[in-house]
């Protein structure tokens, strides 16, 4: 217990001196751009193909049901909402939470390991600015856009299979998805993918960066960045959709 | 016999009656030592004897629960990080790991301090620096390899390249020759040397590898139980009965051949 207690000290210190550092130049500008490169574009491939599969599959499985009802043109509405408001956000930060937060944890926890990160500190670098400051920015900033990126795609799978079957013109379906969406929802989107790319980036850094036990302390550290923060993004969903439902609906 | 003396006069590293404990596992208990401007100082020791604790100690990397470190006029524990930063870009320290930075090529690596420690240098004189210190480790040629493409040798030489880039007033070696083959051993030791030389730096070398202590030690002090045993030339520090240097003497001389 006294361990657990411990652990959460040290999660609010890392959180804090985040928020401490973040502010404070000098500015790594050049490293958070190289790690914007690494989170944003590297990541485009797969954000890219699971989005428009998301969107293909989601509209192909609603398709019957909505059919029984005779209400297939509610199709680009209810994609809209399910994509913009619940899957973008959600399926892009687990993918961003297994793709990049494994590989911060990992990254970090070699680095401590092999006393790279000591050896920053005695050259007179600050390394938690120049590793941990810069990686929590990049996936605060690249997640909303990627999500956004991956609403757009996953909203073109939906339109291909509209499209297959009713031969319904884009930018018809277009206006047919977007009825039901308005700005909050587009602003809950960018909120949210901000602070779920917040909670990937803190904790691969944190587990990285206080990695201990050789290379099994690094395998350790990229396993729990990924299951802690795919355990707290689902424990953020939940919360920002009962705030949303409750105060801004 | 705690006090380690020296004829020489300018002292640039002195620690006092340091005491560094981990849970219930005394390290340290009471280590005095002076290191004077230009000299190699060896501390000798088994593995977890506390050579280690010592060097990070006067990197200011920990602080000791007890006593004083001054390194080239400053006591450690007055600094502020601003303060403690400043010092390090005087201080050269050399990993047992070479820890160098596994993301970044060589020349990245040797630019890494340079760029950040002396921000109004211009794309010539950094490409002049690691032109440099290249060719006093004698490794031009690996400029644009990765880390894993190096020996073992050649990464410890980048390491040592990389602190000398910012041109240190003190060097601090651990284990220097740790993992290396005998040759590769011999060529580092002589390289410590010649830093020594052409960059006038102050040494503490970390080991406890007698022929590196015997090529590179101007004095040698011996670490167990926490404390120095002996202290002064090689020869004379193993110039005893005592059976705990003796044993030490053995294993690496006679029983290791």
């Amino acid at each position: 217990m006294k361990a657990f207690f411990l652990q959460i000290y040290d999660i609010y210190s890392f959180t804090l001196r985040f928020f401490r550092e973040v502010f404070v130049p000098p500015y790594e500008y050049k490293e958070v751009l190289n790690q914007f490169f690494e989170v944003g574009i590297r990541s485009l491939s797969i954000i890219s193909l699971t989005g428009f599969i998301t969107g293909l599959v989601f509209t192909k499985q609603s398709r019957s049901s909505l059919a029984e009802f005779g209400a297939t043109s509610w199709l680009p509405s209810l994609m809209a909402i399910a994509i913009i408001r619940a899957l973008a956000p959600l399926v892009t930060a687990l993918i961003i939470a297994g793709k990049v937060g494994s590989n911060i944890g990992a990254e970090l926890g070699s680095m401590k390991v092999t006393e790279q990160i000591e050896a920053m500190d005695v050259s007179s670098t600050n390394p938690f600015k120049f590793l941990v400051v810069s990686r929590i920015l990049a996936t605060t900033c690249i997640v909303p856009v990627l999500a956004t990126y991956m609403g757009l795609v996953g909203m073109l799978g939906a339109f291909l299979n509209v499209y297959g079957n009713e031969q319904t013109s884009l930018t018809s379906f277009f206006q047919a998805a977007f009825v039901r969406i308005n700005f909050i929802d587009i602003y809950v989107l960018v909120v949210k993918s901000a602070i779920y790319g917040f909670t990937i980036g803190l904790t691969g850094c944190f587990n990285g960066y206080n990695a201990d036990q050789g290379t099994v302390g690094v395998g350790r550290a990229a396993n729990t960045s990924v299951v802690v923060s795919m355990f707290l993004i689902f424990i953020e969903e939940m919360i920002i959709v009962t705030l949303v439902n409750n105060y801004l609906k | 016999m705690n006090m380690i003396n020296s004829d020489h006069t300018e002292p640039v590293i002195l620690l006092r009656n340091i005491h560094k404990s981990f849970g219930s596992l005394d390290v340290l208990k009471g280590v005095d030592l002076d290191v004077y401007k230009g000299e190699n100082v060896v501390v000798l020791g088994r593995s977890g004897s506390g050579k280690s604790v010592l060097i990070k100690i006067i990197a200011g990397m920990l602080a000791p629960d007890e006593g004083s470190v001054t390194v080239l006029g400053n006591d450690l524990k007055a600094l502020e990080t601003r303060g403690l930063q400043a010092l390090r870009t005087r201080i050269g320290f050399s990993f047992q790991s070479s820890a160098l930075y596994d993301g970044m090529n060589v020349r990245a690596n040797l630019e890494f301090p340079l760029v950040r420690n002396k921000r109004h240098l211009n794309r010539a004189a950094i490409d002049a620096a690691v032109a440099q210190v290249l060719d006093d480790v004698g490794l031009s040629q690996t400029v644009d390899q990765m880390p894993a493409e190096l020996s073992g040798g050649q990464k410890k030489r980048i390491g040592i390249a990389r602190t000398l880039i910012l041109q240190p007033e003190i060097m601090l070696y651990d284990e220097p020759t740790a993992g290396l083959d005998p040759v590769s051993s011999v060529e580092i030791n002589d390289l410590i040397s010649e830093v020594q030389e052409r960059y006038n730096t102050s040494s503490v070398i970390i080991t406890h590898d007698l022929t590196c202590a015997k090529a590179t030690g101007d004095r040698v002090v011996m670490l167990a139980e926490g404390r120095f045993l002996r202290q002064g030339r090689f020869e004379e520090v193993f110039d005893t009965d005592d059976p705990r240097v003796k044993n030490f003497y053995n294993y690496n001389f006679i029983e290791k051949a």
